[in-house]
């Protein structure tokens, strides 16, 4: 499979009055086309900011970015880099700007990156990408705020798709949406990316949703990568601790009444200066004193599946 | 309204006919047409629905609190220990806010008071309603840290200084703070993330347990409903479309709507290769179909469905189902 991002060290920092914040530290994956790289993790853990440093919405501290086998990390032609990489954003209702109209919204980028010729063919492009991802055509002249969240999140599609971009980051497109509605962007997304072949970063804390969606899902926890593995092999055969503790905390929706499992102590702290050893470390009822002294590297533990964990054979029974 | 095992626990609250509305310069808007529901004490019933279906709406209703105007409880009563709270004045209603019935609400960011210690937000509902010193209500709020699980040194300091789970414990510790007999909690773990949504769940679970509170849960995430709630009513536009025992709906749901909540979440134990959504959106509340207000969307809807709003029907004890098509047998 030919890949079309490769991330090689990645690394932002952020300064802060107590220190530098390891929002990404040190991570290297490769995303194939076509395919999906669902990151997982709780908020702070710095899923958003290693999709914008993808994308150079920010720019890395150290570590390289490749698109198509061209590094794009020191590039200064960002504006042609964004007819390939696109993001659709979190919260349909800031992510809009309220005082333009769905049309011009849409057609933004097409001006911007001198793709059609005339106003007829900019609006007839606008018509088939609204119609493309389900608007329908009466909204054109419309506003944000006259738009319930899921058509809202459609022009946000809508937009990010205008350039036919190969790469989008999908920045928790569902979270501020209902189910019901959840369910309509998430098979639309689907749809769009077995007809049009786009490769998807899908940012979520939503597990299920993550699953659903995802080839590969990659778990984050303060800034690093603790497992990484296709999605159906993280659920059938979780090996680090953080991913077993985030999947038996989410609430099902079915009747089993044999949860009760072990509840996670404590909560995230922000990654400011951390020392060495597992970040999770204080959370882990598995902890031994080498996981406070030896930051774990990130090892192919089974075929395919990477695990940065001192203990994970001993946990796991491998 | 029976419940399937007959319980001799008293009744606690009584929702019978609720409406409301918020008269708005584009007219009416009918966020709760005619809520039924009832709960024991120790029960924690869900009140299951999408964003605008009336949920919030129906709490603030209970708790007198919907903002008049535009707001304004039409008809309906509510039976709190057998008292109709809605004829309640303004001062005996006070009085029961914090102290009988108290409110967890959804974000934990912007319920506390900035500019006051945890301790003494605490502090004050006991001595509002219980008339104790100072000091001693600065004890009791300690006591009350300590319950949801904060260090009491912790008293001191203030909101900002506490992260988003631990804001939700102040809060819960406020709302629990006079032991009330009700807590109405809406949506209050969809600010948090999972493994700490998953702690104050917990701990609101066996806070519940201990004290017999009964419990109004409102969310709009069935998994959560599926591990604290014994009862189940999911609303719709403003109507309860089914109403049941959470195994009545979980493991038997007859109305297309539930059905189709079902059918919309993404499983973690089956593999689907397409999700199946519920087609369209929600009526707006300003301009409710005359019907069924699921006919739209629904994909049994018959002709007959446009013609009135269904009336709920016993399908089995205790389990409502306001559907025609449940009426005549189908609907399986």
């Amino acid at each position: 499979m030919e890949e079309l991002i490769q991330v090689k060290n990645l690394k932002k920092y952020f300064d802060t009055p107590r220190g530098k914040l390891h929002a990404v530290d040190d991570l290297s994956f490769t995303i194939s086309h076509g395919q999906t790289l669902g990151v997982v993790g709780e908020s702070g853990c710095g899923k958003s900011t290693l999709g914008r440093v993808i994308i150079r919405l920010l720019d890395p501290t150290d570590g390289t970015v490749l698109f198509e086998g061209k590094d794009i990390t020191r590039s200064k032609d960002i504006k042609s880099l964004r007819r390939n990489l696109q993001m659709i954003f979190q919260d349909p209702y800031s992510s809009l700007n309220p005082r333009m109209s769905v049309s011009e919204i849409i057609s933004e980028p097409l001006i911007v990156h001198h793709l059609c010729r005339g106003s007829a063919e900019i609006e007839a492009r606008t018509r088939q990408l609204m119609d493309t991802v389900g608007l329908a055509s009466r909204f054109i002249n419309a506003y944000p705020h006259e738009m319930d969240g899921g058509r809202r999140q459609r022009i946000g599609i809508a937009r990010a798709l205008a350039l036919n971009p190969k790469f989008i980051v999908c920045d928790e497109p569902v979270s501020a949406l209902d189910v019901s509605i959840q369910a309509q962007i998430l098979n639309l997304m689907q749809d769009l990316q077995e007809s049009m072949g786009f490769t998807y970063m899908f940012i979520t804390h939503n597990l299920s949703v993550v699953k659903h969606i995802s080839t590969d899902i990659m778990v984050m926890y303060l800034g690093m990568m603790v497992e990484k593995c296709p999605a159906d092999e993280l659920f059938e055969r979780t090996l680090h601790p953080y991913s077993k503790a985030l999947l038996a905390a989410i609430p099902e929706p079915t009747l089993k009444k044999d949860r009760q499992a072990k509840l996670l102590r404590g909560e995230i702290v922000s990654p400011i200066e951390p020392k060495p050893g597992c970040r999770f470390a204080a959370r882990c009822e598995f902890a031994g004193p080498a996981c406070f002294e030896r930051t774990p590297d990130l090892e192919e533990v089974l075929p395919g599946h990477y695990v940065a964990c001192h203990r994970v054979n001993e946990i796991n029974q491998l | 309204m029976s419940v399937k095992n007959p319980d001799m626990r008293p009744e606690l609250l009584q929702v019978k006919d609720l409406v409301i509305q918020y008269e708005t310069s584009d007219g009416i808007v009918k966020a709760v047409n005619g809520v039924n529901f009832s709960l024991r004490e120790g029960e924690t019933l869900g009140l299951v629905g999408e964003t605008g279906a009336g949920k919030t709406t129906t709490a603030l209703g209970i708790m007198r609190l919907v903002p008049d105007p535009p707001g304004r409880i039409v008809s309906g009563q509510v039976f709190f220990e057998g008292k109709d709270l809605l004829k309640e004045n303004k001062v005996q209603m006070r009085a029961h806010r914090g102290k009988d019935i108290s409110m967890i609400f959804q974000d934990p960011m912007t319920s506390l008071n900035p500019v006051l210690t945890v301790g003494d937000q605490i502090a004050e509902v006991v001595r509002i309603h219980e008339k104790l010193s100072r000091a001693d209500a600065i004890k009791r709020a300690a006591e009350m840290l300590q319950i949801v699980g904060i260090p009491a040194e912790r008293m001191n300091e203030y909101p900002h200084q506490f992260s988003g789970g631990m804001k939700q414990r102040v809060v819960i510790a406020i709302a629990l703070a006079c032991s009330p007999k009700l807590i109405i909690a809406d949506e209050p773990t969809t600010a948090l993330d999972v493994t700490i949504q998953a702690q104050v769940l917990d701990l609101i679970h066996n806070i519940q347990q201990k004290y017999q509170t009964g419990m109004l849960m409102i969310t709009h995430d069935l998994g959560v409903v599926a591990e604290i709630c014994s009862k189940v009513a999911i609303m719709y536009a403003g109507y309860i479309v089914e109403y049941g025992s959470i195994e009545d709906i979980f493991e038997d749901p007859r109305h297309p709507y539930t059905k189709g909540l079902f059918g919309a979440l993404p499983n973690l134990k089956k593999k689907v290769h397409r999700l199946s959504p519920i087609d369209g959106m929600m009526p707006d509340p300003a301009n409710l179909p005359q019907g069924c207000p699921f006919e739209p969307r629904c994909p049994h809807r018959t002709e007959s469905c446009t013609q009135k709003v269904p009336e709920g029907i016993e399908v089995t004890p205790g389990h409502m189902v306001r559907c025609i098509c449940c009426a005549q047998g189908g609907g399986k």
